[in-house]
């Protein structure tokens, strides 16, 4: 099989490392080869950051470069409209529509764009975005955004809810299992 | 097992499982992961060293003892570590001794894009390069047997893409190793007769090392089916040419890149009719090539500076364009990273500002304080800096300023500098950072927070009694959170006439035991729009039409901005 992509993009402190974890995990139990690159260090302050997800029969370059993610998966918008570039042809952007602002719209330096998602799909982009802040609420915590992002990327893959459970169990304490099963199957059925 | 491991977790199992007694290191990335994981195998003695100078001192003591050691750092680590390095080069090993050094090609976290490969040639140690991370597990393992076998402290050489790449390792069984210890002076006690003598020991070891070389099965030739190119490669970049190119063109792969196979290496050449290097940073194994007298097609092609990638392997090599996603009209702005909400350097540095201080910064999360709004800092130059900086700068009359050097960065290299400061009476202040913890490479204890690496009380040294130790009398305790305090004592500090400590002390906002207060609030009908606010730069305010707001998910009640309103509009919620 080609080697597949899935970006996870966001800011620093959102949990994109729980969620790539957890597809590492799910991709290795189901023989594939995988690489996983993560940021760690200055980047991780409230920074814009970026894991790589890479699985198939053999992997090499462990990141994502442009114009090949089959996935991305972005836990906010402005997020999802910086890497656009990294999409391949016929790939899709996953997208939670909450709005973080960056330090210099905070400072007034830069204005944080309208209508994103809107201008993501008039671009010719496949953009499924959706409001997961909320649902995490729903599931009892708005830390548990990136189960919810988990859970709405899971509808395009054929691994089953148990194999997804599976790899959710082996990857978050157990006291907070609960809490993210109900998250992954907001985010699935949303 | 088949496991998925972090380069660096898989470092540390290599460690592990080759019988690696004793660790010690100072954190840095993308090097930290290895010792924390190695901290989690309780047959290992595994330390935070204050500096990576000591690290590496306290790692060949232990090879010494006859126990298999560690030391890791990253590159620039290995600049404050390289006094003993030459010399541990000379006196060789007892048991097993391995230094792990990790490049930061593309500066995710670092502030210069040192390539530490010079280091193996300069200092004549063999240096491994695992290009991911089951190599990184064999390549630490393979490691102590060429210490033992060559008697040499060895390099294991990773960068950001293997330290922080998560790959499938399969795991075995641990050995235990250990050696006795015989007194031998000739061998370590490296006075001029003795080094004399040693040197040309080093020197054919070098040799012996290029032997080995040549037939290692590290170094490898991947067959392609295409001899009109040929490409040297290791590390990450072998993976770039591998996914760019898979088996068309034959790929001599270097697992050991110092000393190199000279003959392999020629007989690669011969065997293409264009031969490639592709290497990041810096011309190192293409200049051995040149050396051997090697037409290429090498930095004249590839950057030295950043990290590479598939696609920009690609079109150097006129494989193919990447075809990129659509890209949106809209300038996206940049997110960069940012000091938290609640950070106890904020109020600090919001006094530094205001009261415009010309103050010499140091490397930690406090360096993020030099980012507007706050614009803070003069000067980063490297641990320990800010403290000897600042003594030059005011003594050759730069005028008063201050140094700003955190907890963990003070221990590491700022008491010397502070010593310096008392012994040579700079008319300086420096300010301690203390937020009790090892901020940026993700909290790891240090001499100053009474824990050790396993989590365990300890020694704890008191930051007080140390600054007037070395011979500082004006140390006085802030708390950033109470912005009246910090002016008070910044002020009534840089009037001193002599050298003082001004601690600023907090715990990391961040750090689990530290409890928040509740979001603050905004009268919507008190806020002037001032935006005097906006001045701190917290991530948790921003502006929306006109009026201040606070985001809950991110506010911890620090009370900085309350403090800074002066109509009362921000204040903690009230009690129902």
């Amino acid at each position: 099989m080609k080697t597949k992509n899935i970006m996870i993009v966001g800011v620093g402190g959102q949990g994109s490392l729980l969620a790539s974890k957890l597809l590492g995990k799910l991709l290795l139990t189901k023989g594939y080869d995988v690489k996983v690159s993560e940021v760690h260090g200055m980047s991780q302050r409230g920074g814009s950051v970026v894991t790589y997800v890479r699985f198939g029969d053999k992997v090499y370059s462990p990141i994502i470069d442009k114009g090949e993610a089959d996935y991305i998966v972005s836990f906010e918008l402005l997020e999802a409209a910086r890497y656009t570039e990294y999409l391949k042809p016929g790939g899709k952007i996953v997208t939670n529509t909450q709005q973080i602002n960056p330090m210099p719209v905070i400072t007034g330096a830069a204005e944080y764009p309208a209508d994103l998602a809107k201008k993501m799909a008039d671009a010719g982009i496949d953009v499924d975005a959706f409001d997961a802040l909320k649902l995490a609420e729903e599931a009892g915590s708005s830390k548990a955004v990136n189960i919810v992002l988990m859970g709405h990327l899971s509808k395009n893959f054929d691994f089953t809810l148990e194999e997804w459970m599976e790899a959710i169990e082996s990857s978050v304490p157990a006291k907070f299992l609960e809490l993210n099963k109900k998250a992954f199957a907001l985010g699935r059925d949303a | 097992m088949k496991t998925l491991m972090l380069g660096n977790e898989a470092v540390a199992r290599g460690l592990f499982e080759a019988g690696c007694g004793f660790v010690s290191s100072y954190p840095g990335t993308p090097s930290t992961e290895i010792t924390e994981a190695i901290a989690k195998y309780p047959e290992v003695y595994a330390e935070w060293a204050p500096n990576e100078k000591v690290a590496m001192e306290a790692a060949f003591g232990a090879s010494l003892s006859g126990t298999r050691s560690f030391c890791g750092m990253k590159h620039v680590g290995l600049n404050v570590a390289a006094d003993p390095l030459f010399t541990i080069s000379y006196t060789g090993v007892n048991a097993g001794m391995v230094i792990g050094v990790a490049d930061d090609a593309g500066m995710h976290s670092s502030q210069n894009e040192q390539d530490s490969r010079h280091y193996a040639r300069a200092a004549k140690i063999p240096m491994l390069e695992p290009s991911d991370s089951a190599e990184a597990l064999e390549f630490a393992k393979l490691a102590y047997d060429l210490s033992e076998e060559f008697d040499t402290p060895v390099f294991l050489k990773m960068c950001t893409r293997v330290a922080h790449s998560q790959s499938v390792v399969e795991t075995g069984e641990r050995i235990e190793v250990k050696k006795t210890y015989e007194k031998n002076p000739q061998k370590y006690i490296m006075m001029p007769g003795n080094a004399k003598r040693r040197h040309p020991v080093v020197e054919e070891r070098t040799k012996k090392l290029v032997a080995w070389a040549e037939k290692a099965s590290i170094n490898r030739v991947e067959p392609g089916e295409d001899h009109k190119l040929g490409i040297i490669t290791s590390s990450t970049s072998y993976q770039y040419v591998k996914e760019v190119c898979g088996d068309k063109y034959p790929v001599l792969k270097l697992g050991m890149i110092w000393p190199l196979p000279d003959q392999l290496l020629l007989d690669f050449a011969a065997s293409v009719s264009q031969l490639y290097v592709v290497e990041e940073l810096d011309s190192f194994i293409e200049t051995r090539c040149r050396e051997l007298g090697l037409a290429l097609v090498g930095k004249d092609t590839f950057p030295c500076i950043d990290e590479f990638s598939q696609n920009l392997v690609a079109q150097k090599l006129g494989a193919y364009e990447p075809v990129c996603g659509a890209k949106l009209e809209d300038t996206i702005p940049a997110r960069p990273p940012v000091m938290c909400a609640g950070c106890p350097h904020r109020g600090l540095y919001y006094t530094l500002a205001k009261n415009k201080v010309t103050a010499m910064g140091d490397i930690g999360c406090y360096t993020l304080g030099a980012v507007p709004p706050l614009a803070a800092l003069d000067t980063t130059i490297c641990m320990g800096a800010s403290i000897s900086g600042l003594h030059g700068f005011t003594k050759a009359g730069g005028g008063k300023a201050v140094a700003v050097i955190g907890d963990s960065t003070f221990m590491h290299s700022g008491v010397t500098g502070l010593i310096n400061a008392a012994y040579n009476e700079s008319n300086s202040t420096v300010i301690i950072v203390d937020n009790s913890i090892t901020g940026m490479t993700g909290h790891q204890q240090n001499p100053t927070t009474g824990y050790n690496l396993k989590g365990d009380p300890c020694t704890k040294i008191d930051l007080e009694s140390l600054c007037k130790a070395v011979g500082i009398r004006r140390v006085r305790v802030v708390d950033p959170y109470d912005l009246a305090q910090c002016d008070q004592a910044l002020k009534e500090e840089m009037a001193a006439d002599e050298p003082s400590v001004i601690i600023s002390r907090r715990p990391c906002a961040l750090l689990k035991y530290v409890k928040h207060n509740k979001p603050l609030e905004v009268d919507a009908d008190k806020c002037k729009s001032c935006k005097m606010c906006m001045k701190i730069g917290c991530p948790a305010i921003s502006m929306k039409d006109g009026k201040a707001v606070v985001d809950n998910t991110l506010c911890t009640g620090c009370g900085v901005c309350e403090q800074l309103c002066k109509f009362d509009a921000l204040h903690a919620p009230k009690e129902v």
